[in-house]
């Protein structure tokens, strides 16, 4: 694993919101290594932090703490404009809610094209005009779409839509924040393979945000599990399926519904108390307790999770 | 399954009139509602899951209107009611009904304790001190803490999933005695969602309440149904029991929602999908409204409307596969593997 090339390194990464009384750290000492090809993703509730880190790589929220790596350069903090400005290109989002994230007054062919503008990165309008009609038919969209308003499209080729945006800039690294969970069941599936599609077609790196860990399972690489603003457990995703070790992990693992009636059945809710870590004397840390699987805890709780490793 | 039903719908239409134009919306539905069950209504966003039983409450738009067949319930059609007052009898007091958004489903500017006062008040009678006391009875016992403070406080100061259950707790403040839940859970955290699915069926047992979940969510629907109806385009395609219609389903748009699911997806491998778009309602559907969007469709899919051919006493599905004229089609992949291939993983978190 350590010889492939780290795209993004996140380092001690901390982000807070407001000042003195009021200030709420939203990310505390986060630490992740994003590997050039691969699928990442980070599942927590709501208000856990995790679009917030997604936001902070695409430098869109400002860093209180820590750092950034983008191809060994660092990208958090004050950056040159050169740079800043090829962050903005190589890293792009693609967002939730397809019905809020597209500009109801423009037409297809100017939502899709905005970066483009922005950057100058066509020679004419012809040029502009093949780019989105080549863009347009890699996401499934026809390029007759291009004349058209969002309102005439469903909620999946809205979506398409948000991801050719995103794609015609020719980004490295792509923050997909939930980009299914407003979609509908039929639609999914779409839009999953057509994700997977291009990141091997295109070489991208995804960064993917999801609260539901079963479709990330199928999806990603590695997984990270986030919980009040910390990376509680992180591990390559079958490992942290079957074997999790964080208890926030294991109760949020059995709070997904399995589309299996004999097994939902037999499955037992566990329910997370975060007040049986007691790190007021023994701090926890950031562990790698097996080869590529790291936990958060102290010394106490490390012992533990070790012998339930060799119990297994 | 020889009890009689508590609500029989039958061959229920039912169209909005919009722009001069009808929609049918529902397209000759028949369900029976057996007491103390649990029943979940699948299908995608526009099949009319959420129409269909709004029908059951006179709940429909203006624009909207039943146009043939009936609901027996209580030994009478509830599909001839006219007036709100008829309806009254039995909306929040026999039938309630849970809607998706708690954001948007309490009065933001009314204290919690009054909201659920205001349903006692109207549907039991009870007036001040009493309705009160029972209001904060209800929030006890949806496991709202400090069920006394909370109910004098607003909307706002209560997170999603407490709003949800205040919102269950207005539902079934009356004693109904059956339950429409329209996807209590689809806005809400995972975690708390299986707490707010835990609650429903807790006072299910508690309150003796037959329930009607609608999701898109098959999770969902393993967890929590006794039997599944699945709809497309107007129209209950299959019914069975939960097992039936997840590991023998038959009809080909039930083998699409449940091959096209990530959970069950196999890692590198694309994952069926559902290509095209639903039938638009406002033309006529000739034969099997899936059979455009079906592969394996057969060519008499085009031409008539399948009727429904029973696979077991509980499990009848709406497709031309199941005539013993047709050929012989296979179920998919995924849905053969599904019960082998979940049943060698551990159960996970445990």
């Amino acid at each position: 694993m350590s010889e492939r090339e780290k795209l993004i390194e996140i380092k001690d990464l901390q982000v807070s919101f407001g000042t003195g009384r009021h200030k709420f750290v939203a990310v505390d000492h986060v630490n992740i290594d994003i590997y050039k090809g691969e699928t990442f993703s980070l599942v927590g509730e709501s208000g856990s932090g995790k679009t917030t880190i997604g936001r902070a790589i695409t430098r869109i929220n400002p860093v209180t703490g820590g750092e950034i790596l983008f191809k060994g350069q660092r990208i958090s903090g004050k950056i040159s404009k050169e740079l800043d400005q090829e962050v903005i290109r190589k890293c792009q989002m693609i967002f939730q809610d397809p019905m809020a994230s597209l500009n109801e007054r423009a037409k297809v062919d100017y939502i899709v094209s905005e970066g483009l503008i922005n950057f100058h990165l066509y020679k004419d309008e012809d040029d502009r005009k093949r780019k989105v009609e080549s863009i347009l038919r890699e996401v499934g969209l026809l390029p007759e779409f291009a004349s058209r308003f969002p309102h005439e499209f469903s909620g999946g080729q809205r979506q398409r839509i948000g991801i050719a945006r995103a794609l015609i800039m020719e980004p490295e690294f792509v923050v997909a924040d939930e980009p299914i969970s407003a979609l509908d069941v039929s639609i999914r599936a779409q839009v999953l393979n057509l994700l997977n599609r291009l990141r091997k077609s295109r070489g991208l790196t995804y960064l993917f945000i999801a609260h539901d860990l079963s479709v990330v399972r199928f999806i990603s690489d590695r997984i990270g599990v986030i919980h009040k603003g910390r990376i509680v457990e992180l591990a390559e995703a079958e490992e942290l399926f079957l074997h999790p070790l964080h208890p926030y992990t294991k109760a949020l693992l059995s709070a997904v519904p399995i589309p299996d009636p004999e097994l939902e059945k037999k499955k037992e809710l566990l329910i997370y108390d975060p007040s049986i870590h007691d790190y007021s004397t023994d701090q926890p840390i950031w562990e790698e307790i097996l080869p590529g699987h790291f936990i958060y805890g102290n010394q106490r709780e490390l012992d533990q999770y070790r012998r339930e490793i060799e119990g297994k | 399954m020889s009890k009689e039903p508590i609500l029989s719908a039958k061959d229920i239409e039912i169209q909005f009139s919009l722009r001069g134009k009808t929609l049918k919306a529902i397209r000759r539905c028949s369900l029976d509602l057996y007491e103390g069950e649990t029943l979940a209504i699948v299908g995608e966003s526009g099949s009319g899951k959420s129409v269909f039983t709004k029908s059951f409450l006179g709940m429909l738009d203006a624009n909207g209107k039943i146009t043939g067949g009936s609901i027996m319930y209580g030994g009478v059609d509830i599909a001839q009611y006219k007036t709100e007052k008829q309806w009254m009898t039995i909306r929040g007091k026999k039938i309630s009904m849970v809607m998706q958004d708690p954001m948007t489903s309490l009065n933001p500017l009314k204290k919690i304790g009054k909201q659920i006062q205001e349903s006692i008040e109207l549907n039991q009678g009870l007036k001040g001190e009493a309705a009160r006391k029972e209001a904060i009875e209800m929030l006890k016992k949806v496991g709202i803490p400090d069920a006394e403070r909370r109910a004098n406080q607003y909307p706002h100061e209560f997170s999603g999933g407490m709003r949800q259950r205040v919102v269950i707790a207005i539902a079934v403040a009356c004693r109904p005695q059956i339950l429409i839940c329209d996807e209590p859970t689809t806005a809400l955290d995972v975690t708390i969602q299986a707490q707010i699915l835990n609650l429903i069926r807790d006072l299910q047992h508690e309150l003796g309440m037959t329930v009607i979940y609608i999701t898109h969510d098959l999770g969902v629907v393993a967890n929590v149904a006794d039997r599944v109806a699945v709809m497309y385009a107007g129209q209950i395609v299959e019914y069975g029991q939960v097992n039936e219609i997840f590991y023998n389903p038959w009809h080909p748009y039930t083998w699409a929602l449940l091959s096209s699911l990530p959970q069950l997806g196999i890692k590198g491998e694309e994952l069926p999908t559902i290509d095209g778009t639903p039938p638009n309602l406002f033309q006529e559907v000739k034969g099997d409204a899936f059979a455009p969007r079906n592969k394996q469709a057969l060519a008499i899919d085009f031409e008539e409307e399948p009727p429904f051919f029973s696979v077991s006493p509980t499990h009848s599905a709406k497709t031309w596969y199941l005539d013993p004229r047709a050929p012989k089609v296979e179920q998919p992949k995924t849905i053969r593997l599904l019960r082998e291939k979940m049943g060698h993983e551990e159960v996970t978190g445990q």
